[in-house]
């Protein structure tokens, strides 16, 4: 690459090149379209070692070596997205401003905001009337929905957040920050 | 010289009729509104063809017609201007004369494709990704089922096009042209099938990753076959029959199928994917990309997205005694 | 024009013609090395990187159409997966239309306008340098995104709710969307620089009737541009907002309306193929009198026909949307528009013929191109006919039957005259000639790989086959013809091969041309080739729509211009009367800062609206830069 770049006599060129070569970072993990997980990851994603209360643990290894992506992969938080809305999550949680059950975008969590509390949440329900949803969405399924609850709980927005939905407009979209927008960082204890 | 012609004038009827075969062809009419707007085609693509042969013909003969020598480029002769003047005037009122005719007859012909109110199929379809939601309003008993229609043939069949999520295109070119689904928007298409058979539709509106896969099939079918085919959608889903059937129905209850997908009769009724309570009469599953049978069942349960990739089907971990079940329970709903 | 008190040697009557010259190419230089080409403003060299960029982007989504057809040749092939075929076509149809089509145009009218209306450079020569920028950060933008996987892949029309804020997960759709800010702005800028040098700095006496045929095409698309782009513009904005900020445009639920887009689009789209056709019409209707040997036949009714087609390109943009559901009387409407838009073509068409009828064809590279144009675009032309049917159009619109229509129509009715354009003006551009007997090989490869690439096409989507799917199955009988269509394309990618070669031999090492190696009438042919910095040493005067025809031996010039800075005529309107000496800008590097600040400014808006406040504020210091008073006079009488 050096070589090319020192052998070009026109300078305009040679300008271009550099300016190629410093900004051809690996691929942007932000918008890889991860399609088909492998089984054997798949699986081994629902291996989270919980803490002994219920709350808080380490995510399985595996999670680490995809370097975390449901957190901040566009696809996946825009499936995240598709989930909440599809698995009924609105009848409790509202659009995310809670109903009979909490709030998810007030910054304050029950059990923890680490993704392992969230997961098994998701995963095996909580008594007061979170469900389980072990048997209503793939591991996987329940991962994507970990990170968009994760950012849509956010205080600041991040770049891969989903945007506004298709449909009414009842609160700010998950990349305007809801949470720094509707809730004062630290809500009254109920 | 003279094999040579033969040959050709074998190959080229083949060429031109190479459009004419098969189930999703424009010109493999199966009802009037296809017919009509095939004669219509092929009539502005005869004068068209007639037309660039024409002036195909005329820029030959302006290229190689017999001429004296060479002149100097400004020597003009007023009187050949005048003679090209009229040719040329008299070509552009032919165009005009052609489209005008093109113009009406075309027009004519649109207004002929929306039929009057008849005793109409009333059928709502609705556009997911990537997939068909087909719900029969006839009566006062209305049923789902995806990706298949049937209709009687010779009967007008109303369809109200809407969307759930993008834009896609509800198109079965042996039976009439496209419409698109819009959200937002309610649109409707109407044909009448005149021959029975099978005919093959697709989405023809980019909808994202699976838009090649989103297809369609179209039975049209005797009034009684119709009418029999009604009665056994109407009825609730068969009971499962021998032990591997009844845990087969275990599985899809207790797994995340149920979920999203409903079987009348069970306690499946989430709407998110196709209605599966007579899956297995239809023909093809997944939108048309595998026959249905209860090996293509099970290998589209257990790995949907390397057969369609992303689409919403997630991959659900199964055993294989839990996959053998389920396929022997979803190849019995008939 | 009257002088003031300045002393005679400045003015070129006093000078002989050497040292004359000698001090315009000073006046006038674009010093070397990086320094120069960062600064310049000299419109050849500024169209110059415009049509090899141009060309390297044609050549770049070429490679994606190989990909594409490698994808298409089987059933069920899964050479590409679904995401990145998505993306491919994407890119195939926005790198072409956004960064190929326009801007190679565009380009053959900034190095050929200002030559063949006798000024020394375009109007407005540092937006012209602060327009190229624009489109080569514009595309760079965006194939670096494909390149980190950011690519868009909602189809170069982008329809929303698939690009919108829920079904465009990610930056994708944002970064097709302001790659079309930076190349609308790079568009507006070259048109409004064409208009004025069109209407402002001809020669003198070159009145309305006697200004060359390709001219009038530019000036009537660069009107076209100036009044389309801002509807794509707007819907581009209007998207980003959506996806970014939250607006409801497109949500039917909070009052917006997905066909709004569509709309849009469409009222920018359909004259947007006219920007590309009618640059392309111009080209023909100099190349044929060239080699015909006689003028062109009927100058009046072809302008007329170009200004005819520029406005009924605004009356036809519902035709993309015919099975949208909309009413159909207004449908029928836009049928009856859609066809009449043929007319003027065929004006066009006729007139050409009549001038071949007439002449005494030469046939050489140039002409074939012409021909095979003639006989392809037709072919569009008529398929274009029958998709303005309504009725027609609901069984093949979104079909490979649309992909050959288009395909026919720009590459038949566009690229082909480009092409021939590049082997008759090769020589003015570089001052050699390209390879006669390598160029009627490209004919032959393009033109035969061509029409059984596409032709095939047609027929798919009779059979049934709708357009971007990244693959097809075997209940359907199309893998014959897909087969054939992607072992055709083999042809057509040697053709253009062959043609690259051929350009960049002949560049290096071609014949010398001198200064009218065609014979031609125009006035570009009047200096040398290469032109010098200052295009012509005496302004020409014309008495004569083909002044090198009416007085080949002498051309009657004008004098009075200084030569110790950039000075140009300027003549009036209808008749070119001269009316001053303008000042015309000398080098500068705040194109470049403007552009760059400009670049940083939308970039950063695809990521946080705040971009538009902050990032301002760098274009207005860049801004201040460029329109500092330089305290040198204006214009002079």
């Amino acid at each position: 690459m050096a070589g090319i770049v020192r052998r070009t006599a026109n300078p305009l060129l040679r300008l271009l090149l550099i300016a190629a070569a410093t900004m051809a970072l690996p691929a942007c993990e932000r918008e890889e379209r991860t399609l088909r997980l492998a089984p054997p990851v798949a699986s081994a994603l629902d291996g989270v070692r919980l803490m002994p209360i219920g709350i808080g643990g380490a995510p399985p290894e595996v999670y680490s070596a995809l370097e975390k992506p449901f957190a901040s992969n566009a696809y996946d938080l825009s499936q995240g997205k598709r989930l909440y809305n599809w698995m009924g999550c609105p009848q409790c949680h509202g659009d995310g401003q809670g109903r009979s059950g909490p709030p998810l975008l007030d910054g304050w969590w029950q059990y923890g905001p680490d993704v392992v509390s969230v997961f098994v949440t998701i995963r095996d329900g909580r008594p007061g009337g979170m469900p389980s949803f072990r048997d209503k969405l793939t591991t996987e399924q329940i991962w994507q929905l970990t990170g968009y609850i994760q950012t849509l709980g956010a205080y600041s927005a991040k770049t891969a957040a989903p945007s506004r939905d298709d449909g009414p407009q009842t609160r700010p979209a998950e990349n305007r920050a809801p949470a720094a927008a509707l809730f004062d960082k630290f809500p009254e204890i109920r | 010289m003279r094999q040579g012609s033969r040959a050709a004038a074998s190959v080229l009827p083949a060429l031109l009729c190479a459009g004419c075969a098969g189930a999703q062809s424009a010109f493999d009419t199966g009802g009037a509104q296809a017919l009509g707007l095939a004669r219509l085609m092929i009539f502005i693509m005869a004068v068209c063809a007639a037309v660039w042969l024409a002036v195909m013909a005329a820029l030959a003969f302006a290229l190689w017609r017999r001429r004296q020598e060479a002149t100097e480029p400004l020597a003009i002769d007023a009187r050949r201007q005048r003679r090209m003047s009229l040719v040329v005037g008299g070509s552009v009122a032919a165009t005009v004369v052609i489209i005008g005719l093109f113009t009406v007859t075309s027009f004519w012909v649109t207004r002929s494709l929306w039929a009057g109110d008849r005793d109409a199929v009333k059928i709502d379809m609705r556009g997911y990704q990537w997939w068909w939601q087909v719900t029969y309003r006839d009566g006062n008993q209305a049923f789902t089922t995806a990706n298949e229609i049937h209709v009687p043939v010779g009967r007008l069949v109303r369809i109200r096009l809407t969307a759930d999520d993008v834009i896609h295109s509800f198109w079965v070119p042996s039976l009439t042209g496209k419409q698109d689904l819009i959200p937002g928007r309610t649109n409707e298409v109407s044909f009448v099938a005149e021959r029975p058979g099978v005919y093959r539709g697709q989405c023809a509106e980019f909808c994202g990753l699976q838009h090649a896969r989103m297809a369609m099939q179209v039975i049209a079918q005797s009034p009684q076959d119709y009418d029999a085919w009604r009665q056994s959608q109407l009825a609730p889903a068969a009971k499962p029959s021998d032990p591997e059937q009844v845990f087969g129905e275990q599985v899809f209850l207790s797994k995340p199928c149920a979920a999203c997908h409903t079987v009348r009769g069970t306690s499946a009724t989430a709407q998110l994917g196709p209605d599966l309570t007579h899956v297995a009469s239809r023909s093809t599953i997944a939108a048309g990309v595998l026959e249905t049978t209860r090996g293509s069942l099970a290998a589209w349960i257990a790995d949907p997205q390397t057969i369609k990739p992303g689409n919403n089907m997630p991959m659900v971990a199964l055993s294989p005694d839990e996959l053998n079940a389920i396929s022997a329970y979803m190849a019995s709903l008939k | 024009m009257t002088s003031e008190a300045i002393p005679l040697d400045v003015r070129d009557r006093a000078i002989d013609d050497d040292t004359l010259r000698a001090r315009l190419a000073k006046t006038w230089a674009t010093p070397r090395g990086l320094w120069g080409a960062l600064t310049t403003v000299d419109h050849k060299i500024i169209a110059r990187r415009y049509l090899v960029t141009a060309f390297i982007f044609l050549a770049l989504g070429g490679i994606l159409a190989v990909l594409m057809r490698l994808q298409l040749a089987r059933p069920e092939s899964r050479v590409l997966g679904p995401d990145f075929y998505n993306q491919i076509f994407t890119m195939h149809g926005s790198n072409m239309m956004f960064l190929f089509a326009v801007p190679v145009m565009e380009a053959m009218g900034v190095y050929l306008v200002p030559l063949m209306v006798g000024t020394r450079n375009i109007a407005f020569p540092r937006l012209n340098a602060f327009s190229y920028w624009m489109y080569l950060a514009g595309g760079i933008t965006l194939w670096l995104s494909f390149a980190l996987n950011m690519g868009p892949d909602v189809g170069w029309f982008a329809y929303v709710p698939l690009s919108g804020p829920e079904y465009g997960a990610g930056k994708r759709a944002d970064f097709w969307a302001q790659m079309i800010t930076f190349t609308e702005v790079a568009a507006l800028a070259v048109a409004v620089e064409i208009v004025v040098t069109v209407f402002k700095q001809r020669a003198p006496g070159m009145s309305l009737n006697r200004i060359p045929l390709f001219v009038w095409s530019m000036l009537v698309t660069s009107f076209l541009v100036i009044m389309a782009m801002p509807a794509i513009m707007i819907a581009s904005s209007t998207l980003i907002m959506d996806r970014l900020v939250g607006t409801h445009f497109y949500n039917p639920a909070e009052g917006g309306d997905v066909l709004l887009w569509q709309h849009l689009f469409w009222f920018f789209g359909h004259p947007e193929v006219y920007i590309i056709f009618l640059p392309a019409v111009g080209m023909v209707s100099s190349m044929v009198p060239t080699f015909a040997r006689r003028p062109i036949f009927g100058y009046l009714p072809l302008v007329l026909a170009l200004v005819a087609t520029g406005i009924l390109a605004f009356g036809l943009w519902v035709h993309h949307m015919f099975v949208t559901g909309l009413p159909r009387v207004g449908e029928s409407f836009f049928t009856a528009s859609s066809m009449s838009i043929a007319v003027p073509a065929g004006i066009q068409i006729f007139c050409w013929i009549a001038t071949l009828w007439d002449g005494k064809p030469v046939f050489k590279t140039p002409l074939l191109f012409v021909l095979a144009f003639l006989f392809t675009f037709i072919i569009g032309g008529m398929t274009g006919v029958m998709v303005a049917s309504v009725p027609f159009d609901t069984q093949v619109h979104d079909t490979y039957f649309v992909v050959a229509h288009f395909h026919y129509v720009l590459i038949g009715g566009a690229v082909f005259p480009l092409m021939g354009a590049v082997y008759y003006w090769f020589p003015k551009f570089t001052g050699r000639l390209m390879s006669e007997r390598l160029g009627r090989w490209v004919v032959g490869l393009v033109f035969v790989g061509f029409n059984l690439t596409f032709f095939p096409m047609h027929i798919l989507g009779f059979e049934g086959m709708p357009r971007r799917v990244y693959t097809y199955q075997h209940d359907v009988p199309w893998a014959a013809l897909n087969l054939f269509v992607s072992l055709s394309s083999i042809v057509l990618t040697a053709g253009f091969l062959l043609f690259f070669i051929d350009a960049i031999r002949s560049a290096r090492r071609g014949v010398a041309a001198g200064d009218n190696p065609w014979g031609a009438a125009t006035l570009e042919w009047a200096t040398a080739s290469p032109p010098p910095p200052y295009n012509f040493a005496h302004i020409p005067v014309v008495d004569d729509a083909n002044p090198l025809w009416s007085a080949p031996e002498t051309l009657t010039v004008a004098g009075g211009l200084r030569v110790d800075r950039r000075e140009l005529v300027v003549t009036s309107v209808a008749e070119a009367r001269p009316e001053a000496r303008e000042s015309s800008p000398a080098n500068s590097i705040w194109p470049l800062l403007t552009a760059l600040a400009t670049t940083v400014m939308l970039i950063w808006s695809i990521f946080s609206p705040w971009a538009v406040v902050w990032g301002s504020i760098p274009i207005a210091i860049a801004l201040t830069g460029w329109f500092w008073p330089k305290g040198t006079p204006e214009d002079e009488a």
